[in-house]
């Protein structure tokens, strides 16, 4: 399966990442290879093997349901551009 | 032509943890905003979710109580979105292999008949923050303290076909999940909400047509007046001849219709892929059998139990056993009482709710303990007052005078059975009577009604009704 650039430019917009002109076709080369490589992965004979969802052999441990954290609110708002009333102020998002 | 409803329903309970579902963080609802969002809920790089046991043990005693399936490997994906809500720009979900799987719940219709409902799967995943879209000056102030908060997104099959049965199975959850006390089921602070998914179809036509989505419907009354509007909707656009989209809608219950939510169109490609932060969760059978221990009778065993011991009728009994706590209440008053169920029903179904509901009161705040109504009851019993006095006495320990011999004492409402008092008062008001009693004696039998009126109003309710009956016959 070979990617075009509107399959580039539609992915790059989904994970908000700005591409130049210039380097769409190269990154539409580059994903159709790895795109080569999962077809030969597909080819393998798979029955009887799980799906792996993780790449160690361990499940996940659990945690009591206790409140560990306490409000630390003014130490991350810190780093924030901009902030107001104990909220985190973002450009206008609207439905 | 004739058009077929189909509705299916993604409700979202917040699971009634102390902590998030992956972070230490607290869940008390209405605190300063983003006091509760820690840095995991922020998403802040180097941080790692580890899943909390209880929202875990919350999920599968859903399951058992559903008889649904139990996922014993289970795995969290993310579900990839860009919006400020959520600043890891995704969302820790289930996707391929849920906690919960498939089961069945059973409604009950308006008809008395049942109706099964098929639960497709229960999955686990964390919510949102909240955005605020006024008085920031073009900006969006956004509160994270609901970021990572437990969610048990329960799915049905598209087995319903009209409002009321999606809410009457909502209901249904809704009660289950507060029996279970894995969720408060406060539907104005959002822990219990849903989204519905509805289509129409030619009736006979075995194909779906294509559903829209309605989200955030947060009551019982907006969801039957979405689904309902939405459906005349999507009747009117194919009569008109136009095609259904596939899309997210919103309800606005102020102009009372739904509208297309366009920015959500795009985000329809969510990208799951599993978590590399949380390894499968593995279920052990003797967890399992650990949670089923802790499982209360459910409501449909108590209501035939109800039924069964106490003789209560199928609608009472439904009624008592709607909540957990009001099942508790009345039968401490059955107990306490003696065993008086019938009576104890009568008054907790009519008196006791009637002045909830008219006091905007929940039962929690009762003025009236079921102690105290049993001990009302058991004045009933024993003669001492009238079923007609009791509502005066009642109303008194409502408005908080005390209990029921307090006031009985107080008021001077105890029975009078002491038949030469009453005799008294049967000879005074005949004599004040003499039409009504001529009118008596030449056919009318209605008059005895009168005459026992104005008997107990003589003796001001204190009468023995039966008494005063048979002497008056007696005496005419």
């Amino acid at each position: 399966m070979s990617l075009e650039r509107s399959d580039v430019e539609r992915i790059a917009h989904l994970a908000r990442l700005e591409v130049a002109e210039k380097d769409i076709s190269e990154y539409a080369r580059n994903l159709s290879n790895i795109f080569g490589l999962v077809a030969q992965l597909e080819a393998v004979d798979t029955d009887g093997v799980k799906p792996m969802a993780h790449p160690f052999d361990a499940v996940q441990r659990l945690r009591a349901d206790e409140v560990t954290e306490s409000n630390q609110r003014d130490h991350f708002q810190q780093i924030a551009p901009k902030v107001a009333d104990g909220l985190y102020l973002v450009p206008k998002v609207l439905d | 032509m004739q058009w077929e409803v189909v509705i299916g329903l993604e409700i979202h309970a917040q699971l009634a943890t102390q902590s998030k579902i992956f972070s230490g963080a607290a869940i008390a609802y209405g605190a300063e905003p983003n006091t509760q969002a820690c840095a995991v809920d922020l998403g802040l790089p180097g941080v790692l979710p580890v899943l909390n046991a209880e929202a875990v043990r919350m999920a599968v005693k859903f399951g058992l109580a559903t008889g649904c399936e139990i996922g014993q490997r289970s795995i969290f994906a993310r579900k990839n979105y860009f919006y400020p809500d959520l600043p890891k720009g995704y969302q820790i979900s289930q996707h391929d292999l849920p906690i919960v799987g498939r089961g069945a719940l059973e409604i009950e219709l308006e008809d008395g008949s049942i109706k099964i409902v098929g639960i497709t799967r229960a999955h686990l995943e964390e919510d949102a923050g909240k955005s605020l879209h006024e008085d920031f000056a073009g900006l969006t102030g956004i509160d994270l303290n609901r970021a990572g908060t437990p969610l048990l997104e329960i799915v049905s099959e598209p087995d319903m076909r009209s409002a009321k049965e999606a809410v009457a199975y909502m209901r249904k959850i809704h009660a289950l999940v507060q029996y279970l006390e894995i969720c408060d089921g406060n539907m104005q602070e959002g822990s219990f909400r849903c989204d519905a998914n509805v289509s129409v179809r030619p009736k006979g036509q075995h194909a779906f047509g294509t559903r829209a989505e309605i989200k955030n419907l947060n009551s019982f009354r907006y969801i039957e007046r979405a689904i309902n509007f939405e459906v005349e909707r999507q009747i009117d656009v194919i009569e008109g001849g136009g095609t259904i989209v596939q899309e997210t809608r919103l309800y606005d219950p102020d102009k009372h219709e739904t509208r297309s939510m366009r920015s959500k169109e795009e985000a329809f490609d969510y990208r799951y892929f599993p978590d590399p932060d949380l390894l499968p969760v593995v279920i052990e059978d003797s967890f399992i059998e650990a949670v089923r221990a802790t499982l209360p009778e459910l409501p449909a065993a108590k209501k035939q139990r109800f039924e069964q011991d106490y003789g209560l009728k199928g609608d009472e009994a439904a009624i008592l056993t709607g909540s957990r706590e009001l099942a508790s209440y009345f039968e401490t008053v059955v107990q306490a009482s003696g065993g008086e169920a019938k009576l104890a029903a009568n008054w907790v179904t009519s008196e006791l709710l009637g002045a909830l509901n008219r006091d905007g009161k929940e039962l929690g705040d009762s003025p009236v303990s079921a102690e105290m109504l049993a001990l009302m009851i058991k004045r009933i019993v024993d003669n001492t007052i009238s079923g007609k006095i009791a509502k005066q006495v009642f109303a008194a320990m409502w408005a908080g005078e005390g209990d029921a011999d307090t006031i009985i004492a107080a008021k001077g409402l105890k029975q009078v059975t002491d038949t030469g008092f009453i005799e008294k008062i049967i000879d005074e008001v005949l004599a004040n009577s003499p039409t009504q009693v001529a009118d008596y004696k030449a056919g009318k039998e209605k008059m005895l009604g009168y005459l026992v009126g104005q008997i107990m109003k003589a003796s001001q309710g204190k009468a023995n009704p039966a008494q005063v009956n048979q002497l008056l016959k007696q005496k005419l």
